[in-house]
């Protein structure tokens, strides 16, 4: 009953960080800072732009993979018959 | 000339010949098959389908000609239809997949214990699920009226009879192997262009890369920095810094696509189909690698496009080109009615500018870019004809994954789940049938004025799921308390408030003319588009069951009980009917 509880909060706390990060990337990085951010430049790229139509979904993609490789190790910890 | 259209029909018709001997080859049988294909697909496959399934004809054929004159403002497209997988893969799929069942509704009845939760999501499904279908009839008909040299009408009406064809005899696990050969045929199709192009304009040969370096042509000048230049020395808003609608449109825009990416059906369907929690997760993993295939590319294909097309009309400032000069890809598209020229001042020269007083491409259809895009850039004939045999897989294999969501719902939760339980598997199959052949033609209809370009008409689709489907499914996981008549409130005060605002702007059902409240002004709560508003149903949705729960009372305690199996690692059994 113990285990239940815990695998449920590590998998909340996980959740929380991912979509913390999700929201950073795309939401804070290419939209709501994206008008400082471009004065930096990356290449031919204005940053903020970069991140909106880059850089955030190679995060996204990042994340699950983070995310399903954690909750697997999770998995076998608490292994149960569900 | 001749030898395009050869290359063209050897490209569409080969193929054809592959999607429909694939769906041949592993036809359905059985309901289990037809709607999850038996449970059995690795993630690998299942990821590949997914892609396929959701690059339709807005992300492969619509999107890049969007980004293209939305420039920055095209971002909300980007982040919105990539950034729902995250969601999907944190939020909602593992859970649904241990739960186990068919569909949907199905989900949602088991959760919400009632007829009535179960009626409703239907309803909700099929509005999403039609007006999305609308968007991919729209670029159904710009893919075959040019492949055929048709005028738009026409080739929808001939789209929508193969769209009939391929859809009605496959079934899930036909889609599914075929979908597979859609993506690898769609991607090729996608990415080949691009990098040609970029070689062409930056040396870069990768098209990421390329958007980001300086041009090819000597100047030492970068892409972006070059196309800024251009598109603002004629009167229109700079590319990288183009907003659309404002910083809280774009918001509410990206976070509706997302979440509706989250909640579309057709979509949730496919995770229903892998055989471990562990493989929904992954599932959602492979599938945004592939999708990301096209959206990393899908930007540089739209900057380099408007700028091949900016040069093409004014190679240099004051020198524009003839109108008895324009190349073949004009003259083509000419025919199709989705680009027109008119000369304004009669000097039998093309001027392409932002005021509207003295712009002289008076029609150029967004949707038509990304076809265009290889003739623009002069590239050998077999990469145009590989592009329009992509752009029909795109629209082809989303209108089939979509019908399945509509017909499965019909004839599966409504009238076996809940009308005629009786049904026979045999009769529930033709029923899904004739669904689906119901609702090909209300899109197509539909279809012939549709409500904005392809991408954009999807953008509503996923509002409508985004503030009633989403919600919900997310609730259920999350909130062991929540009871059936708070989420039922809170889906259709969701879904209301969003259709009661699209329909506002753009005319019920989409049909023009039939607003009903009158002369309001455009986008008047907040400055939010109707193609955003699904981000602000959701937030009522939510509202609104919360409020409702404390009203009803919670959950009973065995369906707080199913709900904590849900959340817990272990072994699954196949999706299977009651």
């Amino acid at each position: 009953m113990e285990n239940k509880e815990t695998y449920w909060s590590e998998n909340l706390r996980l959740i929380f960080i991912c979509l913390a990060i999700w929201f950073v990337v795309s939401f804070g990085l290419g939209l709501l800072l994206v008008e400082p951010l471009n004065a930096i430049r990356l290449g031919g790229y204005k940053l903020g732009f970069w991140f909106a139509q880059q850089g955030s979904i190679y995060s996204f993609l990042g994340l699950i993979f983070w995310y399903g490789a954690k909750m697997n190790k999770l998995d076998k910890k608490y292994h149960s018959e569900g | 000339m001749e030898e395009l259209k050869l290359y063209t029909y050897i490209a569409v018709f080969g193929t054809f010949a592959v999607y429909f001997g694939i769906a041949w080859w592993a036809r359905a049988g059985s309901t289990s098959d037809f709607y999850v294909a038996g449970g059995g697909i690795t993630p690998m496959q299942n990821g590949m389908a997914i892609g396929a399934d959701w690059m339709s004809a807005a992300s492969f054929i619509s999107m890049a000609g969007l980004i293209a004159f939305l420039g920055y403002g095209g971002s909300v497209f980007l982040m919105g239809w990539t950034g729902g997988y995250v969601l999907l893969a944190m939020l909602l799929a593992p859970y649904m997949r241990k739960h186990g069942k068919f569909t949907v509704p199905e989900f949602i009845f088991d959760r919400y214990y009632s007829k009535t939760a179960r009626i409703v999501a239907v309803v909700c499904l099929i509005i999403a699920s039609l007006t999305y279908i609308i968007g991919q009839m729209k670029g159904v008909g710009v893919a075959f009226s040019r492949f055929l040299e048709v005028d738009y009408d026409n080739g929808l009406y001939i789209g929508m009879f193969v769209v009939w064809v391929y859809a009605v005899m496959g079934g899930m696990k036909g889609i599914t192997y075929t979908q597979i050969a859609q993506y690898v045929v769609m991607i090729f199709a996608y990415t080949i262009p691009a990098v040609f192009i970029s070689l062409q304009l930056t040396g870069n040969p990768i098209p990421q890369l390329g958007l980001g370096s300086t041009l090819a042509d000597g100047s030492g000048m970068y892409l972006l920095d070059k196309l800024d230049l251009v598109v603002t020395d004629l009167g229109f808003k700079e590319y990288t810094t183009a907003n659309l609608g404002g910083t809280l449109n774009m918001f509410a825009y990206t976070m509706s696509l997302m979440i509706g990416t989250a909640g579309l059906p057709h979509v949730i369907m496919r995770f229903f189909t892998v055989p471990s929690v562990q493989a929904a997760r992954a599932s959602a993993g492979y599938a945004l690698v592939f999708i990301s295939l096209l959206y990393t590319v899908a930007p540089a294909v739209g900057a380099m496009a408007r700028l091949n097309l900016m040069n093409t009309i004014e190679p240099a400032a004051g020198q524009n080109l003839e109108y008895a000069e324009r190349p073949q890809w004009f003259k083509d598209w000419e025919k199709t009615g989705l680009l027109k020229y008119e000369d304004k001042n009669g000097d039998g020269k093309i001027q392409y500018t932002a005021d509207k007083a003295t712009n002289e491409m008076v029609k150029v259809d967004r949707d038509i870019m990304v076809l265009a895009n290889p003739a623009i850039a002069n590239l050998p004939n077999w990469v145009i004809a590989l592009v329009a045999a992509g752009g029909l897989a795109a629209a082809l294999s989303t209108a089939a994954g979509l019908l399945l969501a509509i017909s499965s719902s019909i004839s599966h939760d409504l009238m076996k789940g809940v009308l005629t339980p009786d049904l026979s598997e045999k009769n529930e199959l033709l029923a899904g049938r004739v669904v689906m052949t119901i609702a090909i033609i209300v899109s197509g209809y539909l279809g012939l004025n549709p409500p904005g370009f392809a991408a954009g008409t999807v953008a509503l689709a996923f509002g409508l799921a985004a503030s009633s489907i989403f919600p919900a499914l997310m609730m259920g996981i999350f909130s062991k308390k929540m009871s059936g008549k708070a989420a039922v409130s809170g889906m259709v005060a969701g879904i209301g408030v969003t259709m009661l605002y699209v329909f506002q702007h753009k005319g019920i059902m989409f049909i023009p003319g039939t607003s009903f409240l009158g002369d309001m002004g455009p986008n008047w709560f907040f400055g939010i588009s109707p193609n955003a508003f699904g981000a602000v149903g959701a937030v009522v949705n939510f509202v609104v069951a919360f409020a409702m729960l404390q009203v009803t009372g919670p959950a009973p305690a065995h369906i707080q009980e199913m709900v904590e199996n849900m959340r817990l690692p272990g072994k699954t059994s196949a999706a299977h009917a009651h």
